[in-house]
């Protein structure tokens, strides 16, 4: 059974929160990859970075609160949390590029098995531009994944990217709502499956090879 | 030097087919009001360097908007559906650029580097037509600097020397494009006196900067 949409980010919100580590500085992209803040356990502190100049990027301010010259990557009002700091965009760049950040989460249009990853342009279509994507992708430490696992019911894990890519070969992890896929030199190893799902689901709305362990877990939220 | 001037004062510098870059990010830290003065003079043929194109009816957005822009520099137009309308239509050339590499782009342009070695763009089209470089067995894309003909920049707290003092995530590309430019404008939220910046909060020296304009709140 596929969870409804709302379910699906929540499962892959979760999931994904339980990836950070104590200490680590996190990217989170605009959209789904962003609801990964509200479920990061209480014991494990993050520090998240904005793109646009920030680290120790706090929740959004209440209704009234906001400070027009404080906003995310989405231009969104949000707050800053003691410690704190800002900066310009070549610093926030070297950031990125430079390997300290130590995890991205970023959605997908296609992802493939050798970590092929195409998510800034559909040619004729829609064209919004890699923003920092590119970037963030070549440079983070670990780059996961965070998409529903099909578009209307076509599979979005595939033999080979189509639409152009953002990153060659980048992808270490990608979770979705019915599983977990870790990308090896050897292909895609299923690691983990949701409850309501069985392997066969998986295999049938996905594109790609897919390595079957003996000791898939039920992925943990 | 008096650079302090009244927004009228800068109409002169301003033509036709110039190459502009303007700060801010989605609208946050762009001179809205030296925006407001290149619309009321309806200059036209405007190439614009800068990190997006904001909204419609925000920031660099009301350029476009306007029919003012003949092509653009910029990381993401996915804010704005009216450039990528007059794209698809072909009034309108965008050069998409990752974020990263652009803000590196405008740094070598200003801090007079032939360029820029980056992973960023390896393996996608980005990477096309441009020269790559094995550096201790890995690939970087050389990308080119830019400049302008002159930086549009916004500034929180400016002194009567220009030096500038940015809030909150404002600063993004104006410390960078304040050095690009062969004439260089800032937008104050507050202009104040000699002394009343500490050099230490001094976040841009203003020896880059031609002419300060009060903004409005």
């Amino acid at each position: 059974m596929i969870p409804n949409a709302d379910l699906a980010k929540e499962i892959i919100a979760k999931r994904i929160a339980k990836e950070l580590k104590d200490g680590q500085l996190v990217n989170l992209g605009i959209g789904l990859p962003t609801l990964v803040s509200n479920y990061v356990p209480e014991e494990v502190q993050v520090i998240f970075q904005s793109e646009n100049g920030m680290v120790g990027m706090g929740p959004m301010p209440e209704v009234g609160m906001e400070d027009k010259n404080i906003t995310n990557a989405g231009g969104i009002p949000v707050t800053v949390l003691p410690g704190g700091a800002f900066f310009d965009s070549s610093i926030s760049f070297a950031l990125i590029r430079g390997g300290h950040v130590d995890i991205t989460v970023l959605g997908a249009l296609e992802v493939d098995q050798e970590g092929n990853l195409a998510n800034w342009i559909i040619p004729g279509k829609m064209v919004p531009g890699m923003g920092g994507a590119m970037d963030l992708v070549v440079g983070a430490k670990k780059v996961i994944v965070a998409m529903q696992h099909t578009s209307k019911g076509q599979p979005k894990i595939l033999k080979k990217c189509r639409l152009p890519l953002t990153a060659k070969g980048e992808v270490n992890m990608i979770v979705t709502e019915l599983c977990v896929l870790e990308v090896t030199e050897k292909g895609l190893i299923l690691k983990e499956i949701y409850k309501d799902t069985t392997v066969e689901e998986i295999k049938n709305l996905t594109e790609a090879e897919l390595i079957i362990p003996e000791d898939i877990k039920t992925m943990n939220i | 030097m008096k650079k302090v001037v009244d927004i009228d004062d800068i109409k002169p510098l301003i033509k036709d087919g110039m190459t502009l870059m303007i700060g801010g990010f989605l609208a946050c830290g762009t001179p809205e009001k030296l925006i407001d003065l290149l619309v009321d003079m309806n200059v036209k043929e405007l190439t614009i360097i800068a990190n997006d194109t904001a909204f419609p009816d925000r920031g660099i957005g009301r350029l476009v908007v306007n029919g003012q822009v003949k092509k653009v520099i910029v990381s993401h137009i996915g804010t704005n559906p009216e450039t990528g309308r007059l794209m698809n239509e072909g009034k309108m050339e965008v050069e998409l650029c990752p974020q990263g590499t652009l803000i590196e782009r405008i740094r070598a342009g200003g801090a007079g580097l032939g360029g820029v070695l980056t992973p960023t763009g390896v393996g996608t089209i980005v990477e096309e037509g441009k020269q790559k470089l094995n550096i201790n067995g890995k690939e970087y894309i050389l990308e080119l600097p830019l400049k302008a003909d002159i930086s549009l920049v916004k500034g929180n707290i400016v002194d009567e020397m220009g030096n500038i003092f940015y809030k909150g995530t404002t600063r993004n590309f104006n410390p960078i494009i304040a050095f690009a430019a062969d004439t260089v404008i800032v937008e104050a939220d507050e202009i104040v006196n000699i002394g009343q910046l500490t050099p230490e909060e001094v976040m841009t020296p203003g020896v880059v900067v031609n002419y300060v304009i009060k903004g409005g709140e």
